[in-house]
């Protein structure tokens, strides 16, 4: 026995022995937070996939970014904020300038790498995820809550009840209520629909389901039973379509039903098969489907084998993968701009993401033209934008069926402002001075 | 050869009794400690081989640290009580979230009684341990049904304080200061003006904690109280025969636990995480400390490190060996092969010594005596 | 009337979803009655169950093999990979641990699960796959009585008929057949039952083979119900309060089990629920159980145990 063991930990010792790849020094490392395992891997894959083939995309088609390599590393988190942790003190360092940026897909390791990457001096990219307040970059300068956050989610999916029943003096004492994952995550929008609901006058009921969401029986008997005009599904996961199963069971009409950008994948709405028909989920600006960018991908990537992407090609969340992996190097190429074209730190790029800014002309250069609106960042606003659309299932497809609506931001500005001063006094940091920064 | 206890004469009774009788354990003991509070921290600072990054200390180290500490009160409940219990995910939460709380401040409105309770913020180390008592009390009071239930029921029942806790912390807007999202994030460590920033700083107070608490469980467990304990845990009904109070018995035991299990989950938020959600501490971690004690060794102080060191490490070398080897697999093969190896080598480890690693220990020292002439 | 009518919707809703955690609990009574281990790879024996097949099905649908044929492949695909897991579980994990203490073989069962749990994900892949063996509609019963009339799920109502068909057969099988008869022996003390000749390793074979069919039969209906993906493995933490409410050792335990807690859950989430925030009946479920154990610490139709000194 005693023999066996030290044979397994001679083994053991020999894997770790054995140091990392020599560094080759014109490499910008970037790092992949992914969950390909556990109740959330069917929506944790194809973004994954599409974070992935971007960057291989700037490889084989133009050797990297302006002859800088790009390398990468997927470490699995299985959505645990523990391994997260882990995963990120694993990949900060490599690299010949430490890791570039963080996207963990995961609004607990996002909450808890908040408190990490000031410290390493390390940008958290959270497209559309993450917390709300982390907008103000004066108190949260290393966060990028780009493109939405939960509040102008919240905000625009109670915009599109106001124009369907015809303007928002109609939404007065009507029901509306939150189907929500009970974590973090889910209970973002609260404080923002509340707000919502006290200015338009309806009544706002939040409903909790448990971590994962298997079992959602109650909830939608109490819905069935308070008939709530309409109802908003924050949800992840095995979640999503259980919830869009139990409401056809209970027989709440789908085309009520408005998701989340997280709600409003693929892997949502095929397993509840036709009963999907009619839900409705916001769009993180972007539509599934191909684009100019996906002619690339197929001419460099898919027709060489080389795509790691199987049936999730050009699905929604590949494609915000494709959009996440865009704009972090969007902001690495901004960065080279001023710090010349090497491999560069956390910190300069924080100063891409800071001066980040997405034209009409660039997006279509990049290929995205159709699924991104104009964007900017700047030192105060880390989130860029604050537009998003609607799409419909109609059980084949997602089709768009809304133009662009733009947040509220006399609601959403002020909660913001407070929530970060809230943050800045618990943690007691001073908030920086935008106008002293280059 | 080297070791051998012969030569080695007590004269008192006091020696007879210490804890560690041999020489070369004292010395081994010694000599781990030093390279704990000395040897890593210096290596750290020079960032020698293998602490040339923060890596090791903050990622492994740490939580290794942090995890024993948590198994050492677990193992206090389980291996020298007897109670098992699947709720100490919910212990390290309360622990957690009650330190929370002192650290900034409690301000608990009692309407009925038209007052509130008022304390000011209080410092890191008292909120620290203030954090172990709430959940000595919370420990207390659903260690009661291990009165009447017993065995692998006493199991699922924890599970109610498990479930029901993870429930508050998310729901009770209180105790995470009315943040929207329910996530807390720690505020800084300072312990007398003096902030704990650097990974060594931060290192250096986890091993101070486990330290102090191993000995003080290491003796509390020879004494009269772990002497009733485990009659307790081999016989019930035998020990309260025997004139020895299971309320009291079994309720210290709980209670001990419990504060240990809390100051760990304290520790596993302020020191490791920084900022978490009930999630943290969900019943995944429950079973992680149970697997770091059966694999550890019920019963043993030492097998709580070697258990905590197996069932952390192990995943993050299986998932980090097919990488560093340059064997091209997808992380999602990885870590399902990570989930198959630890799951089997689990079992493997249950067939070939249901005692776990300390009982492994203690024949190595056996054959160790007698080497290299064994009769 | 609504009231009662909604009440009423509740309670029928909460007894039938009751059931179906019961058919996972079921395969947790099997084992515990049998060999006195308390299996926590039920819940990964339903995921391996209903990967094999939905794969399988998958499989032959897409090679044009008529849907009944290929159900019936499926099943007999799906249970002989139950056996060969059984057979495994036997041979490698549980033979060796013969007489070992409850809680060694209790964590022993937790190291299966993440054997079986990693096994799966990688022989059948970790997406979800929609299953569709049952109807996954609704009745709505009595609408002239009540406004909307009291809604009844097709597939909670076929989970039922299953679960009932099951437990009458395990009790047959238990108190009736000669391995029934073994079984109950074994469970009762290993090292006896080897002495007075019952081969143990064949009996636990059936059992964690009949286990494995039951864990097969509850992934149709909770595969039907969820799509069968990682997530279904959490039905493992449903099914124990079922479990300790009924009693370890009591077939008929575990069905009335399921009443209770799905009845007590469902009732608090929608009534009790909403004056404390919702979200309770993760741990209603146990404090449920909790409770009967402080009247009953052998669950309700648990076998009392008689301490001796």
């Amino acid at each position: 026995m005693i023999r066996k063991l030290l044979v397994l930990a001679a083994v053991a010792a020999g894997t770790t022995a054995i140091a990392g790849p020599a560094l080759a020094q014109n490499e910008q490392f970037i790092p992949l937070l992914v969950y390909r395992t556990g109740p959330y891997a069917p929506n944790g894959i194809p973004f994954a996939d599409g974070v992935s083939d971007y960057l291989n995309l700037l490889n084989e088609r133009d050797g990297g970014i302006n002859g800088v390599k790009l390398t990468s590393e997927e470490c699995e988190t299985g959505y645990a904020t523990d391994k997260g942790v882990e995963c990120y003190e694993r990949l900060k360092g490599n690299g010949p300038t430490g890791a570039s940026y963080f996207s963990p897909l995961s609004t607990g390791i996002t909450f808890a790498l908040t408190e990490k990457a000031p410290g390493d001096k390390i940008p958290l990219l959270t497209l559309g995820y993450g917390r709300s307040e982390s907008r103000d970059g004066t108190v949260f300068p290393w966060n990028f809550i780009a493109v939405g956050s939960y509040w102008t989610a919240a905000d625009i999916a109670i915009q599109q009840i106001a124009k369907e029943m015809g303007g928002f003096d109609k939404l007065k004492g009507k029901k509306v209520s939150l189907v929500y994952h009970d974590s973090p995550y889910g209970k973002e929008p609260i404080p923002a629909l509340e707000a919502r609901a006290k200015k338009d006058g309806f009544e706002f009921k939040a409903i909790a389901v448990t971590h994962p969401g298997v079992e959602q029986k109650s909830q939608w008997l109490a819905i069935r039973q308070d008939r709530p005009d309409y109802v908003l599904l924050w949800g992840w996961g095995v979640m999503n379509s259980t919830a869009i199963k139990e409401a056809a069971a209970v027989g709440y009409p789908r085309d009520k039903m408005i998701g989340v950008w997280w709600s409003g994948a693929e892997p949502d709405v095929t397993p509840a098969g036709d009963q999907s028909i009619g839900y409705k989920a916001l769009m993180l600006q972007h539509p599934p489907g191909k684009f100019k960018v996906h002619e690339d991908l197929e001419k460099y990537l898919v027709s060489k084998g080389k795509s790691i992407a199987k049936d999730d090609f050009a699905q929604v969340l590949y494609n915000r993968g494709l959009i996440n992996s865009m704009l972090g190097t969007e902001a690495i190429r901004t960065a080279q701009t001023k710090f010349g074209n090497k491999p560069l730190t956390g910190e300069q790029i924080r100063w891409g993401f800071e001066n980040l800014n997405l034209t009409a002309d660039r997006i279509k250069e990049l290929g995205f033209e159709g699924m991104l609106k104009p964007m900017k960042f700047t030192c105060q606003d880390h989130q860029g934008a604050d537009q998003a659309r609607i799409q419909q299932w109609d059980g084949k497809a997602w089709k768009t069926i809304s133009e662009y609506f733009t947040a509220d931001e006399s609601i959403l500005a002020p909660m913001v402002k407070e929530q970060a001063a809230k943050y800045a006094a618990e943690k007691k940091i001073t908030p920086r001075d935008c106008s002293k920064e280059s | 050869m080297l070791y051998r206890e012969a030569g080695q004469f007590k004269s008192t009774y006091a020696a007879d009794m210490a804890i560690f009788p041999i020489r070369q354990d004292r010395m081994a003991l010694w000599l781990l400690l030093a390279v704990a509070f000395l040897g890593v921290p210096l290596l750290a600072h020079f960032r020698i081989w293998p602490l040339g990054s923060d890596y090791f200390l903050r990622a492994i180290l740490i939580p290794f640290l942090i995890l024993s500490l948590a198994t050492v009160g677990l193992n206090i409940l389980m291996g020298y009580c007897g109670q098992i219990s699947l709720g100490s995910g919910a212990f390290m939460a309360i622990g957690a979230y009650s330190t929370y709380k002192f650290a900034t401040g409690v301000h608990l409105p009692l309407a009925w009684f038209g007052t509130a309770i008022s304390i000011d913020p209080l410092p890191v180390l008292p909120s620290i341990l203030l954090g172990g008592v709430m959940s000595a009390v919370v420990g207390i009071l659903f260690g009661i049904p291990s009165l009447r239930i017993k065995g692998l029921y006493l199991a699922v029942a924890t599970l109610a304080a498990q479930f029901f806790f993870d429930w508050v912390f998310i729901r009770v807007k209180w105790f995470t200061n009315y943040t929207p999202s329910g996530s807390v994030a720690a505020p800084e460590i300072t312990i007398f003006g003096y902030v704990f920033h650097t990974p060594i700083e931060r290192y250096l107070l986890c091993l101070a904690f486990v330290a102090v608490f191993a000995v003080i469980s290491k003796n509390l467990v020879r004494g009269n109280l772990g002497r009733q304990w485990m009659a307790i845990r081999d016989m019930d009904i035998a020990a309260e025969l025997m004139g020895i109070r299971p309320l009291y018995a079994k309720l210290t035991a709980f209670a001990i636990s419990s504060f240990i299990v809390g100051i760990a989950g304290a520790l596993f938020a302020f020191v490791y995480l920084g900022a978490w959600e009930p999630l943290a501490f969900n019943i995944d971690r429950s079973f992680q400390l149970l697997f770091m004690v059966i694999i550890g060794g019920l019963g043993s102080i030492l097998g709580s490190f070697l258990g905590a060191a197996f069932i952390l490490i192990l995943p993050i070398l299986l998932d980090q060996g097919p990488h560093a080897l340059g064997i091209p697999v997808t992380v999602e093969t990885v870590s399902l092969m990570v989930l198959v190896v630890t799951g089997a080598l689990i079992c493997y480890l249950l067939v070939v010594e249901p005692l776990g690693f300390a009982r492994l220990w203690s024949v190595a020292k056996e054959k160790l005596r007698l080497w290299p002439y064994p009769y | 009337m609504i009231l009662f009518g909604q009440v009423l919707e509740v309670l029928i809703g909460g007894l039938l979803s009751g059931v179906l955690y019961s058919l996972v609990a079921l395969g947790f009574v099997l084992i515990f009655k049998a060999s006195g281990v308390f299996n926590f790879a039920q819940g990964a024996m339903v995921l391996l169950a209903g990967l094999a097949l939905v794969r399988s099905l998958d499989f032959l649908a897409a090679r044009g093999i008529p849907v009944w044929a290929a159900v019936m492949l499926g099943l007999l695909f799906a249970a002989v990979i139950m056996a060969i897991t059984a057979w495994l579980v036997e041979r490698f994990v549980l033979g060796p641990l013969v007489n070992q203490d409850g809680l060694t073989l209790f964590m022993s069962t937790i190291g299966a699960t993440f054997v079986l749990e990693g096994a799966s994900q990688m022989i059948f892949g970790s997406d979800v796959y929609p299953l569709r063996l049952f109807p996954n509609d609704a009745w709505f019963l009595f609408e002239s009585v009540f406004p909307g009339g009291i809604l009844v799920n097709k597939l909670d109502v076929w989970g039922g008929l299953i679960a009932g068909a099951l437990v009458a057969g395990l009790a047959v099988f238990f108190q009736r057949t000669k391995t029934g008869r073994a079984l109950r022996a074994v469970a009762d003390d290993h090292a006896a039952a080897q002495s007075v000749g019952i081969p143990i390793s064949w009996i636990w074979f059936v059992v964690w083979l009949a286990a494995g069919l039951v864990a097969l039969v509850a992934a149709t209906v909770w595969g039907t119900k969820l799509g069968v993906q990682f997530s279904i493995t959490f039905l493992a933490l449903k099914a124990l309060p079922v479990l300790i409410i009924g009693g370890f050792t009591s077939v008929p335990g575990a069905i009335v089990g399921g009443l209770i807690v799905g009845a007590g859950e469902k009732l608090a989430e929608v009534y009790l629920g909403p004056h404390i925030g919702g979200g309770i009946e993760y741990w209603f479920a146990y404090v449920l159980a909790l409770a009967v154990l402080l009247v009953r610490p052998q669950g309700l139709f648990g076998e009392r145990l008689i301490e001796r000194i």
